[in-house]
């Protein structure tokens, strides 16, 4: 494929003389200029300069590549270009078709993703000293998810809510755990029995001021219970009181010692210190929250790394999910450019992502019976619109690099299992012949 | 795009700042060019003097994008398909959003085929202050029948919307575009084995085609240039959509391999891609909103990774929403937030009686809460609180949404809730419940929780309004 080249690309090139690295590359047209790294203003003497100079390099660069047998077009018009030569035009000659044009198609991987995302373990088995009957891993990609430049090493994991007390849920959520809604342990049972939860979720929302002030002892009970009652890893998240967080968590942290779960939150406007000291003193994982904005990403894993001195073995980003049509855009892009970031070096970055995915409950299109505006078409049922509305939600984000979703609907953590899994390339399937799709009987 | 700075684009602008384009300078054009908000054709001395022919052949390519671009359909609902620059949205934004075509066949009784293609074409969901649309209809000949087939084009050309003609047989195709002159629709497709008979009918009709070569993109390429050689210059490419397993996977690969060399630069393979998730059907799914799920999953796959245009069946609501959705989202400019002014909206026709709210001034937020009160012929004030343009919940919690910052809204807006209105009464979001106190002894007003999400407004006013003493 043709590669573009820079005039600062092939100074450097000229300097070492390193021929190998000429294969496959075409000049189109004029060689580019790249003016606008030479700063502030512009400078016609220096352009003029630059010209000529490239212009002689070009000659050089020709010459190099024939001796080498690299096909160079220098000054050829690029085909189909307006005020090209019109030289001689097939389409003018007739018949119009007349055999199929050989062609070989080829592309090369991404150059510029020299790093690996961080392999996070969760959950201690046996073996590490703990009581899980397996661990999960997350990370160590070193491509963007299911891309073909490298294996993805780990698949995504699905980790299911269970709260510590009975709360309003969206209807199609809530008839799947009434039976369990009072009982955390068996709902925990619940999710990995019937459900296929690769781990559980504990919120210990009973112990913000403003709902139950319920103490970081009960809640620790809470923990212990649900560690009792599954083996899976397990994470475990406060009630988002930014005040009384750090203290449940610590304890909970603390009742949980050497199962390696994952603690959350960490985030800037709380107590961090106080949380990521616990997981570390405890054998925990840390999960590392802010709200749509990269840089200050950056900035909480560069404080629990350098402050907390957490190991980078036990760093999970949450850089917040936003529902589709709430906000998903933002919450996308964020992730990508994390993702992209931490794959082309960056340090601060390189860790597995997790995703709230819950919040796709929040949407008024996954619960609300139907349109409040008499304009819109039909919305259909809800109790199909809600679990797609969460598919669709974390699969964007699952392409966009996120590892570990948060999920509530069991069809939901279905469906993006088995897709996430399918473009993972572990799910087998009898193969489909598609060319006749045209006249298929749907 | 082969140039991506202002200064690149103004070497080839007439220099003379004329002001015709409606920036005072060439330099601020150049830079309209390089976003994509301004055309070259809006440099008026460009296009008229002679002199500047060649510098302006030379500006429209350089700056026409990586993708070409590729348009289906004529008039109001024709659609652009392709046109992207980049892989990845946060560079630059993705241009001309994923188009949505949904199935009929030729083999449907006429009134059913009526019914269906009304409701394609009628399809509206509100979104920021617009409607979501479904994008066209993909015809496809069961048949096998010529006329069959001209029977069915010409039924859903009536509804004008963009069409795809999905045949194997270039007498079917050829067919239907005699029913449907100057339609403009898209041909699927071109295969190493009809390529030559396709071929001609996308020259003689000078109509858009698919060419396709399911997971073989030696022969797609083979094809593209083929019919690129011969003049067919708006080409859109099936490398096969596979519904399940590996060879999902390999449809997945194919498609970034594709995208990736088209805008690397390898010309001959630079075409926008169709993407068929209709396949879910076919992959052995028994029941109906299963095989409808896993054609949303499939769709927002490819939707996201590349796919421009693509062929579905489910019509049902919880599959087309979040397709649409989902479209919207990708191809949204991430790098302006969508927000809108921060002040005093009227909503209908206010008087001193009439409810105050408040909300943030983040887009989507603001006009559901407009258009839930606007539908439901709510007269009344609305302030947008500017919070950055992010959402209620997410604004308390981050602290970008306070009484202070109420306060300082409303003081702005130049709006007095003592003497504007005759209730002293100010409408706080549901999700900003706890702000209530602090917003009493800020505002020196009352201030009534309202619910949760907008779309109860109505339930809320017909209950709390006017306040009670």
């Amino acid at each position: 494929m043709a590669k573009k080249v820079k005039l600062s690309e092939m100074t450097d090139m000229f300097k070492d003389m390193e021929i190998l690295s000429l294969e496959g590359v075409t000049i189109e047209g004029d060689i580019e200029l790249d003016l606008s790294g030479l700063g502030g203003g512009f400078d016609p003497m220096l352009a003029a300069l630059l010209g000529q100079e490239n212009a002689i390099l070009a000659q050089h660069f020709a010459r190099l590549a024939n001796m080498f047998g690299v096909p160079v077009g220098i000054g050829a018009p690029v085909a189909g270009a307006p005020g090209a030569a019109p030289g001689i035009s097939p389409a003018l000659a007739a018949p119009k078709f007349k055999d199929l044009i050989p062609a070989k198609f080829d592309v090369a991987n991404i150059a510029e993703w020299t790093n690996q995302i961080q392999e996070v373990p969760i959950g201690n088995t046996s073996a590490d000293g703990g009581s899980r009957g397996k661990r999960v891993l997350l990370g160590g990609e070193k491509a963007l998810p299911f891309f073909p430049d490298a294996p993805m090493p780990n698949r995504n994991q699905v980790t299911i809510d269970v709260f510590d007390m009975r709360l309003g849920l969206a209807k199609a959520v809530k008839e799947n755990y009434d039976d369990v809604m009072d009982n955390p342990g068996e709902w925990a049972k619940k999710n990995v029995e019937k459900f296929n939860a690769d781990m559980i979720t504990i919120h210990l929302i009973s112990t913000d001021p403003l709902i139950k002030d319920t103490s970081p002892k009960d809640a620790a009970k809470t923990v212990e219970e649900v560690l009792q009652a599954v083996d899976v890893p397990i994470a475990i998240g406060g009630s988002g009181n930014p005040q009384k967080d750090p203290e449940v968590l610590a304890k909970a942290a603390e009742v949980a010692e050497g199962e390696r779960c994952l603690i959350a939150s960490a985030s800037l406007n709380l107590d961090y210190a106080k949380i990521a000291e616990a997981a570390v003193k405890y054998d925990h994982d840390i999960l590392s929250w802010t709200q749509l904005d990269m840089n200050a990403q950056k900035e909480l894993n560069r404080k629990l790394m350098k402050q907390c001195n957490v190991p980078r073995d036990r760093i999970i980003m949450d850089p917040t999910t936003a529902a589709l049509g709430y906000g998903l855009d933002y919450a996308y892009t964020n992730m990508e450019r994390i993702r992209l970031a931490a794959l082309m070096g960056d340090e601060e970055l390189t860790f597995p992502m997790s995703s709230g995915t819950t919040n796709a409950w929040g949407a008024r299109e996954s619960w609300m019976v139907s349109s409040p505006l008499k304009e819109d078409s039909d919305w259909g049922p809800r109790e199909y619109r809600g679990p797609i509305w969460e598919i669709i939600t974390g699969l964007s984000l699952a392409i966009a690099g996120n590892d570990l979703f948060m999920m509530m609907h069991p069809t939901s953590v279905a469906v993006l299992k088995h897709i996430t899994q399918t473009l993972f390339g572990s799910i087998e399937a009898e193969p489909v012949d598609i060319s006749n799709w045209i006249g298929a009987e749907v | 795009m082969k140039i991506n700075s202002p200064l690149e684009a103004y070497k080839y602008l007439p220099q003379t700042n004329c002001g015709e384009c409606g920036e005072a300078t060439c330099m601020a054009f150049a830079s309209k060019l390089i976003d994509r908000s301004g055309k070259t054709t809006d440099c008026l001395p460009l296009i008229k003097e002679k002199k500047f022919a060649k510098k302006l052949a030379e500006l429209d390519r350089l700056l026409a994008p990586e993708i070409r671009e590729v348009v289906i359909g004529v008039g109001d609902r024709a659609v652009k398909i392709g046109g992207d620059d980049v892989l990845y949205r946060h560079k630059l934004t993705f241009f001309n959003k994923t188009k949505m075509f949904f199935d009929v066949t030729d083999t449907m009784e006429d009134a059913a085929l009526v019914d269906r293609v009304k409701s394609i074409a009628n399809f509206k969901k509100f979104y920021v202050g617009r409607n979501l649309l479904i994008d066209g209809v993909a015809i496809r000949s069961v048949s096998n029948d010529p006329a069959k087939f001209s029977a069915a084009v010409k039924k859903v050309s009536e509804v004008g919307i963009p069409m795809i003609f999905c045949s194997f047989n270039p007498a079917v195709l050829k067919a239907g575009l005699e029913a449907a002159k100057d339609a403009n629709p898209l041909l699927y497709a071109a295969n190493k084995d009809n390529w030559k008979e396709v071929g001609e009918l996308a020259l003689e009709y000078n109509v858009p085609v698919v060419v396709s070569a399911i997971n073989d993109l030696d022969t797609l390429k083979s094809l593209t240039k083929t019919f690129s050689d011969a003049g067919v210059k708006n080409i859109v490419l099936d490398p096969g959509t596979y519904p399940s397993g590996k060879g999902m996977k390999d449809s997945f690969t194919n498609f970034l391999k594709i995208r990736r060399a088209g805008i690397m630069g390898d010309t001959e393979i630079a075409y926008p891609i169709l993407a068929l998730p209709f396949t879910a059907w076919m992959s052995g799914i028994s029941d109906p909103v299963s095989a409808s799920y896993w054609e949303t999953a499939m769709a927002a796959v490819f939707t996201i990774r590349y796919g421009d245009v693509m062929i579905l069946h489910s019509l049902e609501p919880y599959a087309t929403l979040p397709e649409v959705h989902l479209a919207e989202t990708i191809y949204t400019d991430p790098r302006t937030p969508v927000a809108v002014d921060s002040k005093m909206y009227k909503v209908g026709t206010p008087d001193e009686n009439s409810p105050v709210l408040f909300t943030t001034n983040f887009a989507l937020t603001y006009y559901t809460v407009e258009s839930d009160l606007s539908s439901n012929g709510i007269n009344c004030y609305l302030l947008a609180v500017n919070t950055d343009g992010i959402g209620v919940e997410a604004a308390v919690a981050g602290g970008q949404l306070t009484a202070d910052k109420v306060k300082d809204a409303f003081e702005k807006s130049g709006f007095d809730l003592k003497t504007d209105v005759n209730h002293n009464t100010v409408i706080t979001p549901g999700l900003a419940a706890r702000l209530q106190g602090d917003l009493e002894d800020k505002l020196g007003a009352k201030v009534l929780v309202g619910p949760m999400d907008s779309g109860r407004l109505p339930g809320f006013m017909e209950k709390n309004w006017p306040p009670k003493k």
